[in-house]
């Protein structure tokens, strides 16, 4: 694997956009200006981004609940996101999907998705296209330690794995299904381990830390779009914020928060390295960090400002109108 | 109209072949679809699914004709997502009942990717599936669970009454950018009819008068139109003129062919092998009351299987399927 300085340039914009991203929505919230349910991708940035860093556009992903990081991560502009969560008409879905379905085909963004494990079999379906198709696409499966309990969990990684289809299966484990802890509802200690079940390769990352998730992630890919079949990659991670903005996290261990917070954040992570490998400058990555802020200022006042869906939108979409 | 005749299976395996002759993104999957077969040149066959309605696809079409583990959700859920991203899947859900394992990605994922995604998604799925009673198959292997497709918004339903419709429908169906289920009622399978040769399709939406008739519009639809076609002719040896419209689709519904009976008639009994509860029958009628009402000379009857499951002994079981003698009662209570 190879990162060259626009490479990480642009890993460490994502990962930026996404922590502020995250933390912007969570204000907005609390003042009252955004509706619906809204999970929150803070801590595990390292993830998505290093996943999506070894992918082309064309590659496709599918995400989950907590979706908004993947999103950026595959280049889903930031203006339209912020857009569809405001529910205005020039969101990437018109105002009609909200922050669990959130998508953009055009970007292989195959969308988030407010069913637990039900984009496995998306990017299952996905990566059979590629390969029926011979696209030489590859097609990754975001999704978290709970959906690994799902029947389409197992039942996508044992057909994937016969048909030896080009997908990567990338479970974050961030130690929580919800409200319960991981460990209180599986009995692997890894859920890595569920790959031997299906003769499938697996792989454990630092969720942490983006050149861990993108090296793993890099011979995962490289192994699907060579037809060696797919992988099962586990990120261990965090999420920072909770299940869902406004969870008062009464389940969690205070000091356990603070460590993985106060020690384990992937974006100081990112930059310790770049500094210590003389990678990228801590001037270029404060350029960065007044870039990204400004932009979602920006996104944020062109959303409030945007019109509203017109009513007629109600019934348009529900089906493919032919001719 | 042509001499040959096929039956249901046959015509549905005819459509198969001319979809993926004509579309090499159509491909078939599903459990036992191949069926097994000469894996290294041996000479074993394959069983071309449950009933044999795929068979010879998998000789015809072999990198397109993929048997699946039985996992309905992996199926379906697989079908969606190559369907989103440039196939065109058949896949088959091997009985209706199976709907419990599988729904997830009909009702959440399919139905609705287009519509969450702002109209950039489409789902060109056909899930064909065997429904309703009439083999004995009992609770679990004889429910008519269109209602429940019916009714969800982004998926099409349409059921075949007759060979030629099969064909025609499935090919539609499966050239449809929209997920559609294409439901085969276990007594209409084997059903033998005339099948016009080559490349046709039956639109949707577009229901069919089978028997015109000036008395009573009886409305069927897959395995009831046999039934109210034999009560439309015990009928007319009493003197009763009976119209039967076959509705061939039930989303989108005809609703215009509907109205336009129940005014020629102004008597409508709908006969539906499903149970009674939030079903065709029910919504049928519903419509007929909401903008027939002026049109409607008798109360709007509903034949329908009981609100019970499925039994097995075939005493039982015929009990449970609208038969003609209901029918005819059922006109017998408007005059």
């Amino acid at each position: 694997m190879e990162l060259k300085p626009d490479d990480l340039r642009l890993a460490y914009r994502h990962m930026r956009m996404i922590r502020l991203f995250e933390e912007k929505l969570s204000d907005l919230v609390q003042a009252g200006k955004l509706g619906g349910f809204l999970h929150l991708y803070a801590g595990e940035e390292a993830v998505a981004v290093g996943v999506c860093s070894q992918l082309q556009e064309t590659d496709v992903v599918t995400s989950t609940h907590r979706g908004h990081g993947h999103c950026i991560a595959k280049g889903v502009e930031v203006p339209g996101m912020m857009a569809e969560l405001f529910g205005r008409a020039t969101g990437t879905c018109k105002g009609k999907g909200g922050s669990m379905h959130i998508a953009d085909m055009d970007k292989g963004m195959l969308g988030a998705n407010g069913i637990v494990g039900a984009g496995i079999p998306l990017a299952t379906g996905a990566a059979l296209t590629a390969k029926l198709k011979r696209t030489g696409n590859v097609a990754v499966a975001f999704f978290g330690d709970g959906a690994s309990n799902q029947g389409q969990f197992h039942e996508s990684l044992n057909m994937a794995a016969n048909w030896q289809l080009p997908v990567v299966y990338v479970v974050e484990n961030n130690g929580f299904g919800e409200f319960t802890p991981t460990e209180f509802v599986v009995p692997v200690r890894d859920i890595a381990e569920r790959a031997r079940s299906y003769a499938m390769r697996s792989e454990i990352a630092d969720g942490m830390d983006f050149f861990d998730v993108a090296e793993k992630a890099s011979k995962a890919i490289a192994a699907a779009r060579a037809g060696e079949g797919p992988t099962l990659l586990e990120c261990k991670t965090y999420r920072f914020m909770g299940h869902f903005v406004g969870d008062p996290l009464p389940y969690r261990h205070k000091e356990e928060a603070e460590d993985w917070i106060q020690n384990r954040d992937p974006l100081q992570g990112f930059e310790r390295t770049v500094a210590e490998r003389g990678l990228l400058s801590a001037g270029e990555l404060r350029v960065i960090d007044g870039d990204v802020e400004r932009e979602l200022a920006a996104a944020v006042a062109a959303a409030e400002e945007a019109p509203l869906p017109s009513i007629d939108e109600l019934l348009t979409d529900v089906y493919v109108e032919t001719a | 109209m042509t001499d040959r005749k096929l039956s249901v299976a046959a015509a549905i395996n005819e459509a198969l072949h001319i979809a993926m002759q004509t579309d090499p993104d159509v491909i078939l999957l599903g459990e036992d679809v191949a069926g097994g077969g000469a894996r290294d040149g041996d000479d074993v066959d394959e069983m071309g699914g449950v009933l044999g309605v795929t068979k010879g696809l998998v000789k015809a079409f072999p990198d397109r004709v993929l048997d699946t583990p039985i996992s309905e959700m992996g199926i379906i859920g697989t079908a969606v997502g190559a369907a989103a991203t440039g196939l065109r899947p058949v896949a088959e859900l091997m009985f209706m009942d199976f709907l419990g394992t599988c729904l997830d990605p009909l009702l959440n994922q399919a139905a609705k990717l287009r519509y969450m995604f702002g109209g950039k998604a489409r789902v060109p799925l056909t899930v064909r599936t065997v429904s309703g009673a009439g083999m004995q198959a009992a609770a679990q292997h004889s429910q008519s669970l269109y209602w429940i497709t019916t009714g969800i918004p982004g998926l099409k339903t349409v059921i075949p009454s007759n060979p030629a419709d099969a064909k025609g429908l499935l090919l539609s169906a499966i050239r449809d950018d929209n997920p559609v289920i294409f439901c085969e009622p276990k007594t209409v399978l084997y059903a033998s009819g005339p099948v016009p040769e080559g490349d046709y399709e039956v639109p949707f939406g577009k229901a069919k008068i089978v028997r015109e008739g000036s008395d009573v519009s009886l409305i069927a639809f897959g395995a009831t139109v046999r039934v109210a076609l034999q009560a439309a002719e015990r009928l007319a040896a009493d003197g009763t003129s009976a119209e039967v419209l076959d509705l061939r689709s039930l989303q989108p519904l005809d609703e215009e062919a509907i109205l336009t009976t129940l005014a020629k008639t102004g008597s409508v009994v709908i006969v539906d092998e499903a149970t009674p509860r939030c079903g065709i029958a029910s919504d049928v009628a519903a419509l007929c009351v909401d903008q027939g009402f002026d049109h409607l000379n008798t109360p709007v009857k509903r034949v329908t299987a009981p609100h019970c499951p499925v039994p097995f002994a075939k005493v039982l079981e015929d009990a449970y399927m609208p038969s003609a003698e209901r029918v005819i009662a059922a006109v017998a209570e408007l005059s």
